[in-house]
């Protein structure tokens, strides 16, 4: 009885997870830190470190160097921070979704999300022709739209989970099929664009993009906050929570839509990029190996995943700047595999 | 006692009557899949064609080298996704395990990928053999990977191996199809899935792995309803867990890797079907996978003949119209019933 009731030794364990989010978090920021350098300092035209300060600082200090700021200010830095907002939205929607749906594999881009997006971007492509801004339009709206057709879809007296993830990738297949069944029917060069949207890409990152996105993220981050507090009462199962008090539909109803928004912006801004909103979650647990939910480590290791895809994207290839979507997946998952070999002792992988 | 065998004798009487029933179905709508097409066949002509074939009539003609091939095609195509979604879905425990996610069609895709942009391969029989060997090998990284690791190949680890291998695969494929506009061109309808222009040539090439597969398959029925206990308890009744995955999925790969040589990655049929048939059968392997051998070709040859006439004077892939029709069809299910969690 006496070693049930030890105390001391529930603060220790308590203390070491603590430890550990602490010293993931920091690990984390600090290798973000390190790539956001790299992103501005690497490129074709050579700032050196003091130069790429200066600019920084041109604002405050007013020393101009107008080609210089053009690189850093115009070109690297929207480019680099629309990178870590994106990847970190990426990770947010992701993490939600597997939290909220007890499944490691339903992130958006299975359950159906981001094949809405995809779907409608390629049919304002194909077929209405569109193109830059207004195509993001359309796969904001494709992405929103299927993600309430799920969730309403998925409504019998409440909505399980498990019905959930069945009516998405019902949909994910009947929007996969709109997708090629567009590409047959197109001509070769706008498939070609459809395709290359669908990759995603940060070649076109503008300041906007960046404003748009961060202030999206403003108002959804504190929502979050406060309906994952909520959550906890749900992990023990629906009936437990309801029994419990919690108002579990609304706080999942809720939640989705706060996922569905983190989703739908950054895809909007850079395209359905792939596999960073599926790796995140398991990424940032299995560093944290059980001490806690890891929502802002996963939201670090998506930014990571981003930015340091982007910068291989760029410069990997001497001649060729590929997309940062050809290189999430690559990357992200040979990063998850290295992990699925490495956990193997703790067996914790979500 | 007696009561308890009485019912369970009853359940058998009713889900073998089941599986009669879904037989006839299936003889029904391969013998619709001969007789429409561009040109419609009357029904005693594909009789006659059929017991006394005459090689100087057009309609016996086109029945024998366009419709029968391509009928056999998805035949065995659709019995074989069937059969290997049962089987992935039950050795991963979890719902959303089928060739597509677990790195199958992915290899197979990036396989023919490279054989049309590197070899210059161009012709359908060709595809088949890269198709088959990427399938295999994918599988074999996936299960490798997810062995790894004191507990061998866990459900999440193998879900998540396969979404990983997926995910490299499908960056290998972007990156060329972006790169290569003529391996586009080509690829678009080859991924797509379909069983137009399939020759005999394709199904006997199939067919041998198919049939190897399939009695894998069966095989491991109980062993799956072992599995489904969880692996503790699978475990203490002395399964031997390891082999009892590597079995499942060496008899998945060799049925999707096949079937996806002979009609290209055709993705929801595997995953949705075995939802389908727990659903008649309810739980136990024995069942749901002779159901989900029969239900997909349903759905498949079915599919394939509304896609010849829904779009005259032009064919629509099986792969889109599967989609299409099976998709609102498994919502409502899911809608309707309560269907068995893993």
């Amino acid at each position: 009885m006496s070693a049930v009731f030890d105390t001391s030794r529930i603060i220790a364990v308590r203390q070491s997870a603590a430890m550990r989010r602490r010293s993931v978090l920091l690990g984390l920021i600090l290798a973000l830190l390190a790539a956001f350098a790299l992103a501005l300092y690497l490129g074709d035209y050579p700032v050196p470190a003091s130069g790429i300060v200066q600019s920084l600082l041109s604002p405050l200090t007013g020393l101009a160097d107008r080609s210089v700021d053009f690189i850093v200010l115009q070109v690297r830095l929207p480019r680099a921070i629309l990178a870590v907002l994106s990847g970190a939205s990426f990770a947010l929607a992701g993490i939600i979704f597997q939290t909220l749906l007890r499944n490691p594999l339903a992130s958006p881009d299975i359950i159906g999300i981001a094949h809405g997006a995809s779907a409608a971007a390629v049919f304002c492509i194909i077929i209405l022709g569109w193109s830059g801004l207004a195509v993001s339009f359309g796969a904001f709206g494709g992405a929103v739209l299927t993600a309430l057709a799920i969730y309403f879809l998925a409504w019998r007296n409440g909505v399980t989970a498990f019905r959930v993830v069945l009516i998405g990738i019902g949909m994910a297949a009947m929007l996969a099929a709109v997708i090629s069944y567009l590409f047959t029917r197109a001509r070769l060069n706008e498939v070609q664009q459809a395709m290359a949207w669908l990759v995603g890409s940060l070649n076109a990152a503008r300041p906007g993009d960046s404003i748009v996105l961060a202030g999206a993220m403003l108002v959804l981050i504190p929502l979050m906050i406060g309906l994952v507090r909520a959550l906890d009462a749900m992990e023990l199962g629906d009936d437990t929570a309801r029994a419990l008090g919690a108002p579990v539909e609304l706080t999942r109803l809720g939640l989705m839509l706060v996922a569905v928004g983190f989703a739908a912006f950054a895809t909007a801004a850079v395209g359905p990029v792939g596999f960073v909103a599926f790796v995140s979650g398991p990424l940032a647990r299995s560093l944290l190996k059980g001490a806690g939910r890891g929502f802002a480590q996963a939201a670090l290791v998506g930014a990571l995943v981003m930015l340091v895809s982007d910068l291989l994207a760029q410069h990997l290839l001497p001649t060729v700047q590929l997309p940062v979507g050809v290189v999430t997946g690559a990357c992200g998952a040979l990063f998850l595999l290295w992990l699925l070999m490495a956990s193997g002792r703790s067996g914790r992988v979500n | 006692m007696s009561e308890l065998a009485g019912n369970r004798a009853q359940k058998a009487a009713r889900l073998t009557l089941g599986l009669l029933l879904l037989g006839l179905a299936l003889a029904v709508i391969a013998i619709l899949s001969l007789a429409t097409g561009a040109r419609a066949i009357p029904l005693e002509n594909v009789w006659t064609a059929l017991v006394a074939f005459d090689p100087n009539a057009t309609e016996h003609r086109i029945i024998w080298d366009l419709r029968m091939p391509r009928t056999v095609v998805g035949l065995m195509v659709g019995a074989a996704l069937g059969l290997a979604g049962a089987v992935l879905q039950g050795a991963t425990r979890n719902p959303l395990a089928d060739p597509s996610i677990l790195g199958i069609h992915a290899g197979a895709s990036l396989a023919v990928v490279l054989g049309v942009a590197v070899l210059g391969m161009t012709q359908l029989s060709t595809y088949a053999w890269m198709a088959f060997a990427g399938a295999g090998a994918a599988m074999l990284v996936v299960y490798s990977v997810a062995s790894l690791g004191r507990e061998g190949a866990t459900p999440v680890k193998l879900a998540l191996a396969g979404a990983a291998i997926t995910a490299v695969l499908h960056s290998i494929i972007n990156a060329i199809l972006l790169t290569s506009p003529r391996t586009l061109d080509e690829i678009r309808f080859w991924q797509v899935g379909s069983l137009s222009g399939r020759s005999m040539d394709i199904a006997l090439q199939v067919a041998p792995f198919l049939a190897v597969g399939m009695i894998l398959a069966l095989g491991t029925a109980r062993l799956l309803d072992g599995l489904s206990m969880g692996d503790d308890v699978a475990r203490a009744l002395g399964q031997r867990i390891g082999l009892s995955r590597g079995m499942a999925g060496l008899a998945a790969v060799i049925l999707a890797g096949a079937s996806t040589a002979a009609a290209g990655p055709i993705a929801f049929v595997g995953l949705t079907v075995p939802h389908v048939a727990r659903a008649i059968t309810g739980p136990g392997y024995r069942w749901i996978l002779p159901y989900s051998m029969l239900l997909a070709p349903i759905l498949l040859l079915g599919a394939d003949v509304l896609g010849r006439v829904i779009a005259p004077p032009g064919e629509v892939q099986v792969g889109i119209v599967t989609a299409f029709l099976g998709a609102p069809f498994f919502i409502a299910l899911v809608r309707r019933r309560k269907l068995a969690a893993l």
